[in-house]
């Protein structure tokens, strides 16, 4: 397990804005790779595994070291490792879950090994690794069956007992933060989180936290119907390093939720925006240009809205450097100095 | 644990305040719930209340639809309850025939879904804990677990905390522990402090998230040990608010009249007349039958007073049991039927009367007929049925606003009253379209405004009043109903392209809110009237915490809907317009500047301040003789010995880490940041020490002195007659309470008059030497962080520095102190004679005068100077005065009034704009 950086980080982030890398996924992609790719020693498996991307980091490891290099270059403090579908429960559409283990800690060491290349590179710079949690594919707090508004495909205990096998592969492998991402669900988020206090007992100690969630549309709110202070009030208990929003809607739609989450929350504030809306004629998938992304993550930098940016599906390396330059001068927002939450 | 508030350690910017100020620690009390919409329960906020209709305990309807498994009509219990204003509901499935698990997981689930429902947080009750796990994994919000307690002990209790603090729920806490449930004030604040200081300290518990319910029981059971419970609730109630830091309380209200089973009327008068005075006492929340409750002030008096007598536990005057008395009356109460007794009470009065007391009560049954009468008697006078609506409804409103303001009514009781306004509004539409139409008025529109209930905030009778008023007069309204986001609606007023936006609320996070809006109209470019309402509004609000935000265009209040239109016609006449803006605008300024005056305290005069000075038994005293006269240097004074001296306290608060020391070491927030910051500290410490990072150096004298009114004149020796330098000192001027001195440092110094020989010592210390070029070594080295470390032990160093002399001074250079033992944490209480208020201090304001005593004492000698804004230069240093009097003590001197400055400048030979300007703060 890594010491807890949690004061050096803290640190940091009273100085500057700290930069998260880009999609994973949309590099991925770009890389145009053959089942044979994707399946490496895994041949003889019996379902195809083409888009697991997180089985790449067994199969083609040199693929996911690149990716986080060019992400590390243009200037990210924190990388993410590869594994927001590697739980047992988002692996079970490839019939991986036997893997999930080994999926977890090598994308973990691997970012762990280009981390620490660069901090040694730039020493006046440390950079540091997020074990990425997604959400998985099943949500504990919405029914499938439009007939029975109380079934659910997934329970609470298997979300901590899968997100609990992936905790404690990201922890040995070397990651720094936790990062659960893309909530769309705050159960399921609550699930993992659950996971990750019984893993710091497990291992004897803690990592610093961040709790990054989705607002899915315009009515501002996540999947599971909940407002971005409700997400905060239902998540502040394992007092987060950071708390943000990600991935949906892209940054000019996201203002006002990552304004209010500003507003109401006592600790940093994370944002990493796909890169506009999808656009299939575009080449990352997404419509915005670096230029654009950049320009509106600066805005909110000098608005005093966020401690932490970086890109989410759609961005490239191109728009992660962009992002650094874009709030590379501008101060980051202060803690609010007493939280003072509208009471009742 | 990392933490948000743990991050303050923000470690770049060093607090420029001067003095450590010990009262500054203050941890956020507030409780963050959470459905689908966030609930934030402060130490400040109104009650709280919790539905109790989805308890299968306490609703014999919803346990037999629960057991009929019919969980759609459940459901609709649910629904119901949140609708009529329930801001949580408790949901319990302890039934003996039921499987409480599967019934409690099938519950939550299928309200999960129903938005109406999820919005608000949920109270997950059972008296068994596995069933009260089994519902935690179903809610995505933060709930509340009712209920933990020490029945079976601690080891069980700290376990079942600390799994509701990592499933996220905040608790209530029981009164009830190994020896049984607490039911007399001593045993309900035993167990609560118990377990509050369990869960604090044990767990890491947040303080905030802790519910005690001091347990309500049955009183007027006709058992004298019963006769107390109420009143013990009450009194626990308020022992916990002031006693367990932050800590909330809650209570299940209905068991309080258990022995009234039957008799509705006087059981919802036990429970109006018993939350009244616990709600009183600091009841945070209760789970009650929000429709069985009344309002005080409309109880029947008598039942009142006889219900009061038993809740309280009054003795009667004529010396007889209260409960018989409440138990014969409510036999009488009940055979005569509620309803008769009201009825004959509140129908007979006037028209205007009746709807406002259908208004307060929620009444619907006569509301038409009473809103009809009315209006006949407006038109047979030749009046518009429009005024019926501005007259006697709204005067009604006002009242129930008036009510709720005042804690009387709650949130059920406003939902109920909004209910009967809407049947009432709805009856006089149709005369008013009638009017329209027949005047012909109807076609021309004089503008269109559009309104909206602000996002967090369901309240809307206000603005529906509003709304219906202006239609009256051709105004064109576009309502967005409630809980709208300031995004939708700006984009509305666009899209319609409107005269005005007006904003109305009720809850106190509305004006938050409101001032939101405005910013966002700011930034978008609007530049159209703001208009601002609802019953937690006002000029005051308007003027200083919304127009601000909002300088492009006018923000104006709207007291109630009958100033609507007069306001609206205004703000859109292309001839009245301006000079309104205008007229509002400089209003609001003055608004603005009494209120920032009003912050202020009221002051005294001059002389009356003098007058009430403090006065020493002067004849009575004989002042220590200092042991030498004149001053003498202290060169390098072993860090070691001074070291012993530090006051941690400062040095947290320098690195912005809130927590009183040495408790913040074990605090669950900052705990952990804390204790690697005091050992980081501590290690540089010691190399500060070992290594003689700075050296340690002080001047100090004494010198005979007498004070003169509020100065006090210093002598270079005992002859008194070569003045060395006077002393000009400020009065504290603002209102004293009664007893109380206006103080002056000149009081603690014996007066030229008294023919007593006093003395008055002064002295500059600094560790400061040597800190500058390390500091820049390692700022140099990219190592910011060890240049504020070292920053901050240096000024720790400076202080422990002053207290060791102070100590070196009260027992050997001054020595009236000889025998002083007092250990270090003493010493920083100050419970020690004598005092060293230092210039610039709240004492002693006026730093000027740091140039005498430099001077004085040759401070320069010690390596110190003053710069030109009599900054101290090394910044670690500290310097001030030495007064022995027993009696001398810190004080603030606070806002001065322009008396005092001028008699300042005149005593100090000085101009007045001089004098402002080194006085600036206290003016």
């Amino acid at each position: 397990m890594q010491p807890d950086h949690t004061a050096e980080i803290a640190r940091l982030l009273a100085q500057r804005i700290l930069v998260l890398d880009g999609a994973m996924g949309t590099m991925i992609q770009q890389c145009h790779l053959s089942e044979g790719d994707f399946r490496g020693p895994f041949h003889d498996h019996p379902h195809d595994l083409k888009g697991d991307n997180d089985v790449l980091s067994v199969t083609l490891p040199a693929t996911v070291r690149s990716i986080h290099d060019a992400y590390l270059e243009a200037g990210a403090d924190i990388i993410e490792t590869n594994t927001f579908n590697a739980t047992r429960i988002a692996q079970a559409d490839y019939r991986m879950e036997g893997h999930v283990g080994e999926i977890n800690a090598s994308s973990a060491s691997i970012a762990r090994e280009c981390a620490d290349r660069w901090t040694a590179k730039t020493p006046d710079r440390p950079r540091f690794v997020a074990g990425a949690l997604g959400p998985t594919n099943r949500t504990a707090s919405i029914s499938p069956d439009v007939a029975d508004a109380g079934a659910r495909n997934v329970t609470y205990d298997e979300l901590v007992a899968a997100y609990a096998e992936a905790v404690d592969a990201l922890i040995e492998g070397g990651v720094d933060i936790l990062l659960v991402e893309t909530v769309f669900d705050t159960l399921n988020a609550k699930a993992a989180l659950f996971a990750i206090e019984d893993a710091f007992d497990r291992h004897g100690g803690r990592l610093p936290i961040i709790v990054s969630g989705t607002i899915t549309d315009a009515s501002g709110r996540t999947l599971s119907g909940q407002t971005p202070e409700a997400f905060w009030n239902s998540v502040r208990h394992v007092r987060p390093l950071a708390v943000g929003l990600n991935c949906a809607l892209g940054a000019a739609l996201m203002r006002p939720y990552i304004e209010e989450l500003a507003r109401v929350a006592d600790t940093y504030i994370s944002c990493y925006p796909n890169a506009g809306l999808p656009n299939p004629m575009s080449d990352t998938g997404y419509d915005e240009t670096p230029a654009e992304t950049s320009r509106l993550l600066g805005e909110f930098a000098r608005s005093g809205f966020v401690n932490i940016v970086g890109g989410c599906c759609g961005t490239t390396p191109a728009h992660i450097r962009a992002i650094a330059d874009a709030v590379g001068a501008v101060p980051p927002r202060r803690l609010p100095a007493e939280a003072e939450p509208a009471v009742a | 644990m990392p933490s948000g508030p743990f991050l303050r350690a923000g470690c770049q910017r060093k607090r420029s305040r001067r003095l450590p100020d010990r009262d500054a620690v203050k941890v956020p009390g507030v409780m963050r719930l959470a459905g689908l919409e966030p609930l934030n329960i402060g130490d400040d906020s109104l009650f709280v209340n919790v539905g109790e209709r989805t308890n299968v305990t306490g609703s014999r309807a919803f346990a037999k639809l629960i057991l009929s498994g019919d969980y759609a009509a459940a459901v609709e219990v649910a629904r119901q309850q949140v609708q009529s204003g329930a801001q949580i509901i408790d949901v319990n499935m302890d039934e003996a025939m039921l499987d409480s698990k599967a019934a409690m997981v099938r519950f939550l689930s299928l309200i999960a879904v129903e938005p109406d429902v999820a919005r608000v947080p949920l109270m997950i009750d059972s008296s068994k804990w596995e069933i009260i796990e089994a519902g935690l994994k179903c809610v995505q919000g933060k709930p509340i677990v009712n209920s933990i307690s020490l029945k079976e002990g601690e080891a069980e209790f700290l376990r079942q905390a600390r799994l509701v603090l990592r499933y996220g729920a905040a608790a209530v806490v029981m009164c009830f522990d190994e020896r049984g449930q607490a039911d007399s004030f001593e045993r309900r604040t035993e167990v609560a402090r118990r377990a509050y200081d369990l869960l604090v300290d044990k767990v890491g518990f947040p303080p905030e998230d802790i519910i005690i319910d001091p347990n309500v029981f049955a009183i007027a059971t006709g058992i004298d040990e019963h006769a107390r419970y109420a009143v013990d609730f009450i009194r626990a109630t308020r022992w916990v608010r002031e006693h367990l830091p932050h800590a909330k309380v809650s209570g299940g209200i209905s068991n309080v009249s258990f022995s009234f089973r039957g008799n509705d009327a006087v059981r919802e008068a036990i429970h109006t007349v018993f939350l009244y005075h616990a709600i009183r006492a600091g009841l945070t929340m209760g789970i009650v039958n929000a429709g069985q409750l009344g309002v005080y002030d409309e109880l029947d008096p008598q039942l009142r007073s006889l219900v009061e007598d038993v809740v309280l536990n009054r003795p009667r005057a004529d010396g007889g049991s209260a409960t018989e008395a409440l138990v014969t009356f409510a036999e009488s109460y009940k055979a005569q039927g509620k309803k008769a007794v009201e009825d004959l009470a509140w129908r007979l009065a006037g028209v205007g009367e009746r709807l406002s007391h259908a208004l307060v009560k929620g009444i619907t049954n006569f509301i038409i007929d009473d809103t009809e009468e009315a209006r006949s008697a407006v038109a047979a006078r030749g009046g518009h049925p429009i005024e019926v609506l501005e007259g006697p409804l709204m005067a009604g409103m006002n009242i129930v606003g008036d009510l709720f303001g005042a804690g009387r009514m709650f949130l059920p009781q406003v939902v109920k009253s909004a209910r009967v306004m809407k049947q009432a509004v709805a009856h006089l539409i149709p005369f008013i379209e009638a009017e329209k139409a027949l005047s012909g008025t109807a076609a021309r529109s004089k503008g269109l405004v559009v309104t909206a209930t602000v996002k967090g905030d369901v309240h809307d009778i206000g603005k529906n009043i509003v709304g219906v008023v202006l239609q009256c007069n051709n105004f064109n309204v576009i309502d967005l109903g409630v809980m709208v986001p300031a995004q939708k609606i700006l984009a509305a007023a666009r899209e319609h392209n409107a005269d005005a936006i007006g904003l109305s609320g009720l809850i106190t996070p509305s004006l938050e809110e409101m001032a939101h809006v405005a910013g966002e109209m700011q930034r978008e470019g609007f530049t159209l009237p703001l208009l601002i309402g609802g019953a937690t509004t006002s000029r005051v609000h308007t003027a200083v915490k919304i127009a601000p935000h909002y300088s492009a265009g006018p923000t104006v209040y709207v007291p109630d809907a009958s100033r609507a239109v007069g306001v609206v016609s205004s703000l859109l006449s292309a001839e009245h317009r301006d000079a309104f803006v205008a007229q509002v605008a400089e209003d609001y300024a003055t608004v603005r500047t009494q209120h920032a005056a009003k912050r202020g305290p009221k002051l005294v005069s001059l002389a009356g301040a003098r007058a009430n000075a403090f006065a020493a038994d002067w004849a009575g005293y004989v002042p220590p003789v200092p042991t030498f006269i004149g001053r003498r240097l202290l060169a390098n004074v072993d860090l070691r010995e001074i070291a012993q001296h530090i006051d941690w306290g400062p040095f947290f608060q320098a690195w912005e880490l809130s927590g009183s020391w040495p408790a913040i070491l074990d605090d669950p927030l900052v705990g952990e940041a804390a204790r690697s910051l005091h050992a980081e500290g501590k290690a540089m410490l010691a190399r500060i020490v070992a290594e003689h990072w700075l050296s340690a150096d002080a001047v100090v004298g004494f010198w005979p002195g007498n004070s003169d009114g509020d100065d006090v004149v210093l002598w270079t020796e005992e002859t008194r007659a070569v003045p060395l330098f006077t002393w000009r000192n400020l009065r504290q001027q603002n209102e004293r309470p009664a007893g109380k001195p206006n103080y002056c440092l000149a009081d603690f110094v014996a007066p030229r008059e008294s023919g007593l020989r006093d003395y008055v010592g002064a002295f500059a210390v600094t560790t400061g030497g040597g800190v500058e070029e390390r500091v820049a070594a390692y700022k140099a080295a990219n190592d910011d962080y060890s240049a504020l470390m070292l920053k901050s032990l240096a000024d720790r160093l400076a202080e422990a520095f002053a207290e060791w002399l102070h100590r070196k001074v009260r027992t050997e250079l001054w020595g009236y102190a000889a025998g002083e033992a007092l250990d270090n944490a003493a010493l920083i209480r100050e419970e020690y004679r004598g005092i060293r208020p230092a210039p610039g201090y709240p004492a002693c304001p006026d730093h000027a005068v740091k140039s005498e005593v430099f001077a004085a004492l040759d401070a320069g000698a010690a390596g110190m100077q003053i710069t030109d804004n009599y900054a101290m230069l090394p910044a670690a240093s500290v310097s001030g005065f030495y007064l022995a009097h027993p009696d001398a003590r810190y004080f603030a001197v606070g806002k001065i009034g322009q008396d005092q400055l001028e008699d300042f400048a005149a005593r100090s030979g000085i101009d007045i704009e001089t004098a402002r300007r080194r006085l600036a703060p206290n003016l």
